[in-house]
């Protein structure tokens, strides 16, 4: 690990005038950027630790939202009773992910800015991936893709966005506040993260300078309920093959409303924005109508060489967890 | 070998107190913390040290180190609490956990120089006077591990699990002490060792 300065901001502001710069990275958590340092993936000539700044701990439960300072830990957020009691997508998510000592370790923030990658990201041995290094290749594309993307599969990369509560957080039209020394934006989480292309293989809309202080996710309706179903190798400890998160507004046995969006299937959250309209007024008993209902959003799916299977079990997946949503056995 | 005059822990532990009191802090101690593959070729920059102040099993320590160095590597290599274990490095078996302010965490994963002002407990600091900790006698009279490798780690994770009292049936102790891999395949009897600690009623 090369060494570097370690700056610990006293402020929100402090931070910002330190990050703008290509060699400094901000640390949260460190359970990411630590295991790229070790590595040798990054070398940041400095790390700007903003543990120490209290407001982005902090989780309020709002009038029409609750917002999570971007340092709020998944565990404290897990456990967050209004979160257990309103928002069972965000939980069931977080407590699906990593393992508990990480949970007590991870941000947020940090979780939403986990670098999309598979395995040939941190190969011991240098294999091409343009995550690693820009313009080197994609060896998932020519070997082993089994994990890969089947939506918006492009050369540059076919690496599924690890997170969880990413995927909870897009079916919930969660929105994110950024913040610069120029002044602040929020953009919904749905336009956070981006396809890589020629210009650059970033995940996300971040730029250089700003900084993730808030995560705000809209209050549901008293009878909205929503579950995020995890389907992986391993009842634990591992990223998802293919997950989906479920929100249902029911009347009586009909779907009046719902949301949407697929993990483990693409560079970031896939929203379902086509199916959720399909599915208004199909009865939620009948699994027929509703895999018809979401049919027409594989039309798009590409398969790789070795994962052509998720496309059928990302479908059973979201047929279930659209049943599970709606309080079905 | 005078093993009649020392045990090998006693040797280890005569070692590296006698290192760390006649070395210069610097280059010597800076080349046994670090980890990772090689180091980026090129001039190599002085690296940054850095003071840091934290309680470890309620004594206070105050250490000069490395800024790269993890927590994991001061609890082994500079203070010679060599209980909690080095796995993989990399925050995927467990095997480093110990309590940070009373939550369990991956040491590997937490540089030292981040943790200013913490409240650390290890494995070592669990015993209370001379007497063991009931998880760890419920460790013993369970059988719960063979090469005992994992154990240190297990414990921790154990402990918190039943302070926290949240696990209410062998599927949630399980999903709870998920962060801790054992290779030996001890989990039936880590599985039984938590539950007679939270006093549940056999599965």
């Amino acid at each position: 690990m090369r060494s570097f300065q370690l700056h610990r901001a006293s402020s929100i502001e402090d931070a910002l005038h330190a990050i703008n710069d290509r060699d400094t990275f901000l640390i949260a958590g460190g359970t990411e950027l630590l295991n790229w340092m070790k590595e040798g993936i990054v070398s940041p000539r400095r790390l700007v630790d903003i543990n120490p700044i209290a407001e982005l701990h902090e989780i309020r439960v709002e009038s029409a939202a609750i917002r999570f300072g971007a340092l709020a830990r998944m565990s404290d957020i897990a456990h967050h009773d209004t979160v257990s009691r309103d928002y069972a997508v965000i939980r069931e998510a977080l407590l699906s992910s990593a393992s508990p000592q990480l949970r007590n370790m991870a941000s947020i923030g940090g979780n939403l800015m986990q670098r999309t990658r598979c395995p040939y990201f941190r190969a011991d041995v240098d294999l091409a991936c343009n995550k690693r290094a820009a313009g080197a290749g994609c060896s998932a594309l020519t070997s082993d893709d089994r994990v890969s993307a089947i939506f918006g599969r492009n050369e540059h990369c076919v690496a599924t966005h690890p997170s969880d509560v990413a995927v909870a957080l897009a079916a919930l039209d969660a929105t994110i506040e950024l913040r610069s020394l120029r002044g602040s934006r929020t953009v919904p989480l749905n336009d956070f993260y981006r396809l890589p292309d020629r210009s650059s293989v970033s995940e996300t809309i971040l730029r250089q300078d700003e900084l993730i202080t808030s995560i705000v996710v809209p209050a549901p309706a008293a009878t909205r309920t929503s579950r995020y179903l995890k389907i992986r190798e391993r009842s634990s400890y591992e990223f998802a093959m293919v997950s989906a998160a479920a929100s249902v507004q029911l009347r009586g046995e009909i779907i009046e409303d719902a949301r949407v969006a697929l993990g483990g299937v693409a560079h970031m959250p896939w929203r379902f924005r086509t199916g959720e309209a399909a599915l208004k007024g199909v009865k939620l008993a009948d699994a027929a109508a509703i895999r018809h209902a979401i049919a027409g959003e594989f039309v798009s799916a590409r398969a790789g060489h070795h994962n052509g299977f998720k496309v059928e079990l990302a479908l059973r997946t979201t047929i279930r967890a659209i049943e599970l949503a709606g309080g079905a056995a | 070998m005078p093993t009649d005059l020392f045990s090998r822990r006693e040797l280890i532990e005569l070692g590296l107190a006698t290192s760390a009191v006649s070395l210069v802090p610097g280059a010597a101690l800076a080349a046994s913390e670090e980890s990772g593959p090689a180091a980026t070729p090129g001039p190599q920059h002085t690296s940054d040290r850095v003071v840091r102040s934290f309680t470890i099993n309620g004594t206070a320590y105050k250490v000069e180190i490395d800024v790269r160095t993890t927590l994991l590597d001061v609890l082994r290599e500079r203070l010679g609490l060599t209980g909690t274990k080095l796995g993989c490095d990399r925050g995927e078996c467990g095997a480093c956990t110990v309590h940070i302010d009373d939550q369990p965490m991956l040491s590997c994963l937490v540089l030292a120089a981040m943790s200013e002002g913490r409240k650390i407990t290890t494995i070592e600091g669990l015993a209370r006077n001379g007497s063991l900790h009931p998880v760890q006698t419920a460790f013993i009279e369970h059988d719960a591990f063979q090469c005992g490798f994992c154990t240190s780690g297990q414990i921790m994770s154990a402990v918190a699990c039943v302070r926290e009292r949240r696990a209410r049936s062998d599927a949630e102790i399980r999903e709870r002490m998920s962060g801790n891999l054992c290779r030996c395949g001890a989990y039936p009897q880590i599985l039984a060792a938590v539950r007679a600690s939270m006093s549940l009623e056999p599965a």
